[in-house]
């Protein structure tokens, strides 16, 4: 599933300074393909989506990430991110 | 009150002591608030909840630890919509990931329509989750040799359903209920199929431990007056069972006596 780290480093990141998606990383959210910056920590990534770590769980490649661990967890290209919550249910 | 009045002993699940008989879900209400009411009103202490991906685009908020806190309800994670052994682990891992507790309510359905729970494979999950330090309360079918595997399985509570979720069918089968309650030691709580209170108060007439609803009192059309019926049924059927029922004859006992009546036509 995983890309070459060298593939990864290839891709095309624009002559301009500036940042955007063309550089960015592709990841599976909650089943939806996403393009988002690179550099993020998984934390990061919670942050950016206005999502409460202390309110939800997070798959990071079918494991469980514990939450002391989503700060120094990276986002690669093609992770395959769950991020679940609880909701009602009988 | 005589001294001779039967007192119920406390309602004790793998160790822990709750305060109400009566278990609810949290799915299907109109509203948040509505919920909020709904679960206060019925007194319950332990409370379910599903483990689901969080709606990235609509935000976190919908999420139920931020309407129900953990400090005033015990919340059960449970496995529900899980047709799987792996998807069954795989839930009932994420939800204690989220940090409240080792209590899962596991449930593996076999069947679309009818949601019956695969037994063979509800077993096979619990024996891996009580491995794993799990407390298990498992959904299963009214069949005696299944509740008896789970309770071998090491299960904290064996939950029949009295018939099929969200169906508000009553107790289909009270003798097996009955049976699987008087064979097991842990405890037996009703899970699914309640419909109005006075299925509540039938199926706790059974002598079961508990019993755990959530269609029967969400989709009512006042919900918070439902709630509060089922307190009232849970806790009138629990006394009725301790109280000893007199014997059903068909056939008519006067109440007033004989003697004393006046003579004459």
């Amino acid at each position: 599933m995983r890309n070459d780290p060298d593939e990864r480093a290839a891709v095309p990141n624009g002559s301009h300074a500036d940042e955007t998606p063309a550089g960015g990383l592709n990841i599976v959210l909650n089943g939806e393909t996403r393009n988002v910056a690179q550099g993020l920590s998984v934390a990061g990534l919670l942050a950016e989506l206005g999502v409460e770590p202390a309110m939800v769980v997070v798959e990071h490649n079918r494991r469980i990430l514990a939450r002391d661990r989503l700060d120094a967890t990276p986002v690669s290209e093609a992770d395959v991110l769950e991020v679940v919550h609880f909701v009602g249910g009988g | 009150m005589s001294g001779t009045t039967v007192v119920d002993g406390d309602f004790v699940i793998g160790g822990r002591t709750f305060a109400s008989r009566l278990i609810v879900g949290t799915g299907k209400y109109r509203s948040n608030a509505e919920m909020v009411g709904a679960i206060r009103a019925s007194g319950a202490e332990m409370v379910t909840v599903a483990v689901r991906r969080v709606d990235l685009d609509r935000g976190a908020e919908e999420g139920i630890l931020h309407h129900l806190d953990p400090a005033e309800f015990f919340l059960l994670p449970n496995t529900a919509g899980c047709y799987t052994v792996a998807d069954a682990l795989r839930y009932a891992r994420l939800g204690r990931a989220a940090g409240l507790s080792e209590w899962v309510k596991l449930e593996v359905i076999g069947d679309e329509r009818t949601l019956l729970p695969d037994t063979a494979a509800t077993i096979e999950a619990a024996r891996q989750l009580v491995g794993e330090g799990f407390s298990v309360m498992a959904y299963t079918s009214d069949d005696l040799i299944a509740a008896l595997r789970l309770e071998d399985a090491g299960c904290v509570a064996v939950m029949p359903l009295a018939s099929p979720i969200g169906s508000g069918l009553g107790v289909v089968n009270p003798y097996y209920i009955r049976e699987i309650k008087r064979r097991l030691s842990v405890p037996v709580i009703v899970d699914a199929g309640v419909g109005t209170a006075s299925d509540a108060c039938v199926t706790m007439e059974q002598g079961v431990d508990g019993v755990l609803m959530n269609t029967a009192i969400a989709s009512a059309a006042d919900p918070v007056a439902m709630a509060r019926a089922m307190r009232l049924a849970v806790q009138a059927g629990r006394d009725a069972y301790l109280a000893g029922r007199m014997e059903a004859r068909e056939i008519a006992v006067p109440s007033s006596p004989r003697a004393g009546m006046l003579g004459g036509v």
